[in-house]
């Protein structure tokens, strides 16, 4: 079984070689990488089961024993995170193979798109089980530099533009962690977590404060927490649809993936929940009042990304077992229905030729089907029982009323109104774009549509593309199964995250795995 | 823990002064700020290395007391490649900046001469750079505006 954890990065790394080889002939560069990212989903399902049954994986690189040797470490979370988001790559490696073989690649250099998609894959698998805290951070350079080179594809001026706030936003974050990085090992003298775990413990509790508040701004950058949000709704939507939706499912979890870690794992001693929750609090308030002023699908999607977030700090700052569970069950049902919703709204983009509700209209009478792939996405983030999003958000809140301190009853009161105005948002959408017969839009006023903000990049073009290729709509029903599933499956799922956040009562479970001899 | 006050100084100097340059409106200043940053966090990461001592090279079992700490240098190594890496690729991006800001609108739109050529008009032909800077020569002549003028003209959202 321990050969199955290098493999997760190893096996899209050597794709991503060979489909750079591969540029000329798309459809094996499809191929390949379909069954990379396939082999991948079913590794980490058959290391899942494994790892669930008889505990953490852990892997030395090269035979170095921990600390000398770069460690690997597949607990439970990790493998969950590694297996959503090899299922996500996939499900949206097949849409966008869709796109381009309907659009003949017009748009997306394709012989570019796959190493780099393959790439950010295996950094972002790399950053999850990454077992000390320089490997995670060359993972998030992987991923990183890859995201660069996909949100720029094919260099256009609103791109570029995009892709230059990304670009230094990220640098900035990636130099904190760096330094968070240096100031741990002077402290600790090492960057194995397992081992910074049990040293920071003897270190000065204002030293300690200082290492884990430096580490988590940089994490709180990436996973765009607010005040550091307000990168990602001017970025993410200029991508292409299949780019957008990997990234706005996959990139900022890896930044709440690494808080997790921090504040459960590594500075376990450090008390700064109160901070934490005003800031989810403040993510959940000003990122969907944000999402409430935007005429354009996909910022308002990117803005509701912002706001929910804010969810998963709560559960982080609640701390307790069962907010965890809810917080890691919550974050799989927020991968994978961001991702599906982005991929609804790339293909009712090619139907209605636009992705601003001032100019859509009568989506649902020209393309059903998809009007029910982006119907049951949308209830599912709007929290509408029994979706899976109503699930996580009662988990989190149960774990918050048995915390009960004023400010968690804040937080829920906050939480639930923000799920009402998330709903409200994508409502909206409904209403104009699926409901509203296509001849109504010329000359339409309703006080819902005043004081909207359209994209700043938006030109105002409608170009319709009415053929939705086959499969992309597949890729889509696959994902809105998928999402589906989540629910359904609510029940054994949760007692998966029940056990995961086990794994944290005692931040020893990691530190035995890795250290099985105890530590000198 | 001892280290170099030379280097501390360094390191601070190259902090402030890159932070500066950073928070300029231009590209080329916002990378070179990023270097300099760059390089002020390596020097911190060599800084939390402890005292200078020997080569860390062992030889045989013994290991020499005065040796200086190898892992911050290995984190360093690394960290130098990546960021040379992103900024080979911040520079490509500037070049584009630059060439959609000389061109505006028309920068997305300039058609692809090569469309029609064969491979051996390809390899004829390859020096793409050239190519793309006489047509922004080009464009740049018959526009009555003169490239001189960056200095007075805020520059397009770079």
């Amino acid at each position: 079984m321990t050969a199955i954890l290098p493999l997760l990065v190893l096996i899209p790394l050597i794709a991503a070689a060979v489909v750079l080889v591969l540029g000329a002939y798309r459809r094996a560069q499809v191929v390949v990488s379909g069954v990379a990212l396939a082999v991948v989903s079913v590794l980490a399902t058959i290391l899942l089961v494994h790892v669930d049954r008889s505990g953490t994986v852990v892997v030395d690189v090269g035979a170095w024993d921990a600390p000398f040797g770069i460690v690997l470490v597949g607990d439970r979370l990790a493998i969950i995170m590694v297996l959503i988001s090899a299922l996500m790559l996939l499900g949206v490696l097949i849409f966008a193979a869709g796109q381009g073989i309907a659009d003949g690649d017009r748009d997306t250099p394709v012989s570019i798109f796959h190493p780099t998609y393959l790439v950010l894959a295996a950094g972002l698998f790399d950053a999850f089980v990454a077992g000390d805290l320089f490997n995670m951070y060359v993972g998030f350079e992987m991923l990183l530099s890859a995201s660069y080179v996909l949100l720029t594809l094919a260099g256009t001026g609103a791109r570029i533009r995009a892709g230059v706030t990304y670009i230094i936003i990220s640098l900035t974050s990636s130099i904190i962690f760096l330094a968070s990085i240096a100031f741990i090992y002077a402290a600790t003298g090492t960057v194995t977590i397992a081992l910074v775990a049990e040293r920071v413990r003897d270190l000065p509790a204002d030293v300690q404060l200082i290492l884990c508040i430096s580490l988590l701004v940089a994490f709180c950058v990436k996973a765009a927490v607010f005040p550091m949000s307000f990168w990602l709704p001017d970025s993410y939507p200029t991508a292409p649809a299949p780019v957008t939706a990997v990234f706005a499912g996959l990139l900022t979890k890896v930044g709440v993936y690494a808080i997790i870690r921090t504040d459960t794992v590594m500075f376990t001693d450090v008390n700064i929940d109160v901070p934490l929750m005003v800031i989810a609090l403040l993510t959940l308030l000003v990122g969907i009042l944000g999402a409430l002023a935007q005429a354009d699908i996909k910022r308002l999607l990117s803005f509701t990304l912002v706001s929910h977030i804010g969810y998963m700090i709560f559960g982080i700052a609640i701390g307790s077992q069962a907010a965890l569970a809810a917080t890691i069950y919550y974050i799989v049902h927020h991968i994978t229905v961001q991702t599906t919703l982005f991929l609804a709204t790339g293909l009712v983009e090619r139907v209605g030729g636009t992705t601003s509700i001032n100019r859509l209209g009568g989506i649902l009478k020209a393309a059903p089907f998809v009007s029910v792939l982006f119907f049951i996405g949308a209830m599912n983030l709007g929290g509408i029982p029994p979706f899976s999003g109503f699930l996580g958000k009662i988990g989190l809140f149960e774990a918050g009323v048995n915390l009960g301190t004023p400010l968690s009853y804040v937080l829920i009161a906050v939480g639930a109104l923000t799920s009402l105005l998330t709903l409200y948002a994508l409502v909206r959408v409904w209403n104009m774009a699926f409901w509203r017969s296509e001849n109504e839009v010329e000359g339409y006023s309703s006080p819902l549509l005043d004081s909207l903000a359209e994209d700043p990049e938006d030109r105002g073009v409608t170009v319709k593309t009415k053929r939705v290729p086959a499969l992309m709509l597949t890729a889509t029903t696959g994902m809105v199964a998928l999402t589906v599933c989540l629910t359904v499956f609510a029940g054994p799922l949760f007692d998966l995250a029940a056990r995961t956040a086990s794994d944290f009562e005692n931040h020893s479970t990691y530190v035995d795995a890795v250290f099985p001899g105890g530590v000198e | 823990m001892t280290a170099s006050a030379t280097l501390i100084i360094l390191m601070a100097v190259l902090y402030a002064v890159g932070i500066t340059v950073m928070l300029e409106r231009s590209l080329t200043r916002v990378l070179i700020g990023f270097m300099l940053v760059g390089n002020a966090t390596n020097l911190l990461i060599l800084l939390v290395s402890g005292p200078s001592g020997s080569a860390p090279i062992v030889t045989g079992t013994a290991t020499d007391e005065s040796m200086a700490d190898p892992v911050p240098q290995v984190l360093m190594l690394t960290a130098i490649v990546i960021n040379f890496g992103i900024t080979a690729f911040v520079l490509a991006l500037i070049y584009r900046s630059w060439w959609l800001a000389q061109l505006g609108d028309q920068g997305d739109s300039v058609p692809d001469q090569h469309t029609e050529d064969t491979s051996a008009q390809t390899e004829a032909t390859f020096d793409a750079v050239d190519l793309d800077d006489a047509a922004i020569q080009q464009v740049l002549a018959d526009s009555d505006e003169h490239p001189d003028d960056d200095e007075k003209e805020p520059e397009k959202r770079s």
